[in-house]
């Protein structure tokens, strides 16, 4: 399972505690989580389920590819951040 | 008379109460958040927030208890785009709207009748309804489903929006909404059936032939008398305008000095020929005229205007006043707007004086009275 984890910014809005997800691509990674924690589903995707805009993700360190369709691989063992651009603000 | 207003800024929501030694700031919410509107319900006591945190995207917070606590409740969204839609490109920008939440523009209770009915107006075009006080909201299809809705477009916004919602208070099914660029549509069956309003209005940004296109208009903000519905004040981006028949018709005011550009327009509660206007050079510049922040009224229907400046600054003020930034009590008497550049002001004698409340808030973006119903 991987691991996926927060910017500490989104917390003082929602509660997101790191949690092991399993999943193949980031897609499903997020959706197992949000499965989990309704309330930030929000916060990190638009209402057409996009990832918002000014929001992105490192998996193993590397940014994500795909922002359309949130297709990129995910590990088992994968650690998979979920981070705010400085932009946005 | 009011007591109470709020005042939603870049960073955050302040209240202000009227004690015996006169107004000030008794309450902060959201401090350092952009808030970006807020309503009061009077039939219930309600208070709407919205925030847009920017990475992590709009949100709707409620008090029942008058801004002492809040919850998070449901905003809007938009449903999913159909697989087989393929979205008009709008006429100026050559893209399609998009269909997602961009900003909460208007929100404003149903009729009395109606308890928990609220509607609110967004970017980019989408009008909304809750049946319960926010927990939870539906597009109203037919006015987005519309194919006219696709020819809106941006004003000062990358997206068109609705930033006017009018409910008639002899019947909440009569609702007449204001959209920049879209003119202003009317429903009388609550939302069932819409049709622009009439023509009159004049768009100097359209080429001669359409001018005055009803769908082409950028009416920055309507408001409605709520003694007498059928008088409709418009703040336009080319003007001053009238409705005395609902919106079926509209004639413009000439002549307004120091101009006739501006945004915020409130209408007076019971006197249908009384209205205020905050004047701004036109229309790519918004400031002041002459450094000079003023209010324009009319007692005669608009055929003469007075500009008042007691208590205003008159030299070297910048101050612009954005399109929600000034409301009016429910006794006509008590009137308060802020600024841009975070002064904020009030007036307790229906404009004749104002008194300077703050001059270092953060940008106001919205300045809403509590009402009695």
């Amino acid at each position: 399972m991987a691991l996926l984890r927060f910017t500490q910014n989104i917390q003082r809005h929602v509660a997101c505690p790191a949690r092991q997800i399993e999943g193949a691509t980031l897609a499903d990674v997020l959706e197992g989580y949000f499965r989990q924690h309704e309330q930030a589903r929000g916060y990190v995707l638009d209402d057409q389920g996009k990832l918002r805009h000014h929001m992105t993700a490192f998996i193993d360190g590397n940014q994500m590819r795909d922002r359309e369709g949130l297709s990129d691989p995910v590990a088992p063992d994968a650690v998979v951040d979920l981070v705010q651009a400085l932009s946005g603000g | 008379m009011s007591t109470r207003f709020h005042v939603a800024t870049r960073k955050g929501l302040f209240t202000l109460d009227r004690g015996a030694s006169g107004w000030s700031i008794t309450q902060t919410s959201f401090l350092g958040d952009n808030c970006t509107l807020l309503m009061h319900d009077a039939r219930s006591g309600d208070l709407i927030a919205t925030l847009n945190h920017g990475h992590f995207g709009i949100k709707m917070h409620r008090s029942r208890d008058g801004g002492a606590n809040w919850t998070e409740i449901a905003t809007p969204q938009y449903p999913p785009q159909p697989a087989d839609y393929t979205p008009k490109a709008t006429p100026l920008e050559g893209k399609p709207a998009e269909w997602s939440l961009k900003l909460v523009w208007a929100l404003s209770p149903g009729g009395p009748n109606e308890p928990g009915v609220i509607w609110c107006g967004t970017l980019p075009g989408g009008l909304f309804r809750s049946e319960d006080g926010g927990d939870s909201w539906n597009l109203n299809r037919q006015l987005w489903d519309d194919p006219r809705r696709e020819e809106w477009f941006g004003g000062g916004a990358d997206h068109p929006g609705i930033h006017s919602i009018c409910v008639d208070p002899r019947d909440a099914r009569h609702v007449i909404v204001g959209v920049s660029c879209g003119g202003v549509w009317k429903t009388r069956d609550g939302g069932g059936a819409w049709e622009p309003g009439g023509r009159g209005m004049r768009a100097e940004y359209m080429p001669p032939e359409r001018a005055f296109e009803p769908n082409a208009q950028d009416p920055h903000l309507v408001a409605q008398c709520p003694s007498h519905p059928d008088v409709l004040w418009v703040q336009h981006h080319n003007g001053i305008f009238k409705s005395s028949d609902a919106a079926a018709s509209w004639s413009e005011i000439d002549g307004v000095q120091p101009s006739a550009f501006g945004f915020a327009v409130a209408a007076h509660p019971h006197d249908p020929d009384t209205a205020w206007f905050i004047p701004a050079v036109k229309d790519e510049k918004r400031y002041p005229m002459n450094g000079r922040v003023v209010v324009n009224r009319t007692h005669d229907g608009g055929k003469t205007f007075e500009t008042l400046t007691q208590g205003l600054p008159q030299q070297h003020a910048y101050d612009l006043v954005y399109r929600h930034a000034l409301d009016v009590d429910e006794s006509g008497d008590r009137l308060a707007f802020g600024s841009t550049t975070g002064s904020l002001w009030i007036s307790e004698n229906a404009g004749d004086s104002w008194q300077t409340l703050a001059a270092h808030l953060p940008p106001i973006y919205a300045v809403r009275f509590e009402k009695t119903p």
